[in-house]
């Protein structure tokens, strides 16, 4: 690939050290490069590290060694009000519990982290509208979470993650809580977003959720066991379709 | 940064949240509220309560000392008994003391000699109970009182002893329902008088004392006639019969009013008045009061009251605030999830700061406006009920408002602060 990876990771090493001497190697030693309009799968065992490792990309953690270029950025140093501000600009999440915030519209939900950037509501109403159409709730503007189902409430998390414009979107098990019928909805929405050109990072233990990745990065044990292309950058995602 | 319009979104927020648990909300303010309420209504009450009673003394003068006859208790009389049918008594000031005051005490300007008698008013038909004040002519000048109608007794009156008087207004209103009073003649104790002018007594009928035994009748009825008059017609000795025992007493001035050039020469004269007076008269027949002491007097007990209402209001205000601060509390533990989701979405430690500061400071707030209403109803409702006189001071209710915001800021901060050290993967997966 010519251009330059959006994310570059050298050598994270996160460790947990619990009580005396007893240390825990969440993250030994990985080096993960990803690059703009990836779709990218994490798979591996429980304890495997993964989360840990989502929460470094989302720059919700710091590892303990090693280095992470986010679009040009040294994030592995930054404090704490400049890393709010990374996840705040670049990053979207989408997380299995949907965490919406339940005092919110959907709405006031998708416009949360632009709130952030100091933008008002009126500023960003346009844009929030436009989300939620996109992702079917158009109707729905001013329902409470509690007034929404798992798979809408997941919509409007989606939608939410977009709002920022960001250089990734990451993912964990994002169909966990989710059936079958609406967890394919919604992984159907995230690869319409990839076909856009957003990149994303997306945390499964479900196989067919992973082929519809680009590449599926097995982890174990903190560290990155191997690395499976599934198609190359600009592939049709159709014949995946056709061989679930 | 902390630009307005997020603020104000955030100050919504809040509200929204509040709203979203009216009930825990509500009760949480209630603190404040009672607070907020009780600092202003208990300050309202003590202000009114002490603003009568200092009006009454200052009704008095600040440049007087008043010195009242006052009958000495049994034991000390008991030798003057002159049989088992009755007895006289003689004791009170005199004129002497009234001279020897004027003549030697400094800084004097006057001294006002007055007689009181308690008699019976007739007009025609009409007999009413009065108080018969025998006075020299600046009497006005020294007791606060409202000319209404003619004049007051005259120094010519009192020269020529004229049987003149001048009636309250209240009593006048009650012996002449249907005629104008002026220029008529009513009968004391056998003795006709005309009315040349009616006045009102401002605020001191419950200072009066009362000669004779005679009490319980309303005091606002004051009869002023001229002291020499008053000395001719009824005498120094008043003759009481009970039964068959006679009892008389005798007395040459009821009351006397000393008026300093300026209330700074008050208090050199007060115990000056009082060695005079010890050395010439052998019991302590009468009784000193200094409207400037007591006036101090008011004023410091009123401080007193302040700071222990005060008190009180700060402890209620202070329980209140750690009420909102245990409801906080248990809010960041319950809303953990929410602030993982917001740090995660690009919200800053100071953004969560903010959003809990703002919540307790509008609960805090929103009591505190409660609180004020009803802080100022109450007095309202007490001065209609009671009719005890209450004043709400602005101060009070700024002070109490502002003790309620800075509640909201001291007692929001440490649950805020709690909110925002939280870790946001830890807070993401609380639960
Ligand atoms: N806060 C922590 N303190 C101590 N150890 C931790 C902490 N968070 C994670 N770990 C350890 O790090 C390792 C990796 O955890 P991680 O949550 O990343 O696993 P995972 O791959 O996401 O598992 P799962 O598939 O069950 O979600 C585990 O051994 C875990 O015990
Ligand atoms: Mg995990």
């Amino acid at each position: 690939m010519a251009e330059d990876p959006i994310i570059k990771i050298e050598g994270i090493e996160r460790k947990y050290v619990m009580g005396d001497d007893i240390e825990v190697m969440a993250l030994d030693g990985v080096n993960i490069s990803i690059h703009q309009g990836e779709y990218v799968a994490i798979m591996g065992p429980s304890g495997s590290g993964k989360s840990t490792m989502l929460n470094l990309l989302g720059c919700l953690d710091r590892p303990t060694a090693g280095s992470y270029w986010l679009g040009g950025e040294d994030v592995a140093k930054m404090d704490d009000d400049s890393l709010s501000d990374v996840r705040g600009r670049r990053i979207g999440f989408i997380f299995q519990s949907y965490n919406l915030i339940a005092q919110l519209t959907v709405l006031e939900n998708i416009q949360v982290p632009l709130f952030y950037q100091g933008k008002s509501m009126a500023e960003s109403y346009d844009r929030c509208v436009k989300l939620a159409n996109l992702v079917g709730l158009g109707e729905r503007l001013t329902h409470r979470p509690n007034q929404l189902s798992g798979g809408q409430q997941q919509r409007v998390a989606i939608a939410r993650s977009l709002v920022n414009d960001p250089l990734m979107i990451l993912a964990d098990e994002p169909t966990g809580n989710l059936d079958s019928k609406t967890g394919l909805e919604v992984l159907d929405l995230i690869d319409d977003l990839n076909d856009d050109g957003k990149t994303i990072v997306l945390v499964t233990h479900d196989n067919y959720v992973a082929e519809r990745a680009h590449r599926v990065i097995h982890m174990k044990d903190g560290h990155v066991d191997r690395e499976e292309i599934k198609r190359q950058a600009g592939e049709s995602r159709q014949k995946v379709y056709k061989r679930r | 940064m902390v630009n307005y319009q997020q603020f104000m979104s955030t100050v919504q927020l809040g509200i929204k949240t509040l709203l979203l648990h009216k009930l825990r909300s509500g009760l949480t303010m209630l603190g404040i509220i009672f607070g907020v309420c009780s600092v202003i209504a208990m300050l309202a009450i003590g202000e009114g309560a002490s603003f009568e009673a200092q009006e009454r003394i200052k009704a008095l003068g600040s440049n007087n000392i008043i010195v009242r006859s006052v009958k000495p208790p049994e034991e000390s009389r008991e030798q003057n008994n002159t049989s088992g049918r009755g007895s006289g008594i003689r004791y009170g000031l005199t004129y002497d003391d009234a001279s020897r005051v004027y003549s030697t005490i400094p800084g004097v300007e006057r001294v006002l000699p007055m007689r009181l008698i308690r008699e019976r008013i007739r007009f025609f038909e009409i007999e009413l109970p009065c108080q018969v004040i025998g006075t020299l002519s600046f009497y006005p000048e020294i007791v606060s009182i409202d000319l209404l109608k003619g004049r007051f007794i005259a120094h010519m009156d009192e020269v020529y002893k004229q049987n003149v008087c001048v009636l309250t207004s209240s009593l006048a209103q009650r012996l002449f329902p249907y005629h104008d009073p002026l220029e008529q003649t009513i009968k004391i104790a056998g003795v006709y008088y005309r009315v040349v002018g009616l006045v009102r007594e401002i605020n001191t009928p419950g200072d009066r004392p009362q000669s004779g035994e005679s009490e319980g009748e309303t005091l606002d009825n004051n009869v002023y006639i001229p002291l020499s008059t008053c000395k001719a017609r009824f005498g120094e000795t008043l003759v009481k019969r009970t039964g068959n025992t006679v009892n008389s007493e005798t007395v040459q001035l009821h009351e006397m009013r000393i008026q300093m050039k300026d209330h700074l020469f008050v208090e050199s004269a007060d115990p000056q008045v009082r060695t005079m007076l010890t050395r010439f008269h052998r019991d302590v027949d009468y009784e000193i009061t200094v409207p400037l002491q007591l006036l101090r007097q008011a004023e410091a007990t009123k401080r007193m009251f302040n700071i222990v209402l005060g008190s009180i209001a700060a402890i209620s205000l202070i329980v209140g605030g750690i009420g909102i601060m245990n409801i906080m509390l248990a809010n960041v533990t319950e809303r953990t999830r929410e602030i993982g989701v917001r740090r995660a979405l690009g919200g800053k430690k100071r953004d969560i700061i903010t959003q809990f500061l703002v919540e307790t400071v509008v609960l805090s707030i929103g009591g505190g406006l409660v609180g004020v209403v009803v802080g100022v109803i109450v007095p309202l409702v007490v001065t209609a009920s009671t009719g005890m006189q209450t004043i709400i001071t602005w101060w009070s209710v700024a002070l109490a408002f502002s003790i309620s915001g800075a509640i909201g800021v001291v007692f929001g901060i440490y649950p805020a602060n709690a909110a925002a050290s939280l870790d946001p993967i830890e807070a993401l997966r609380h639960e």
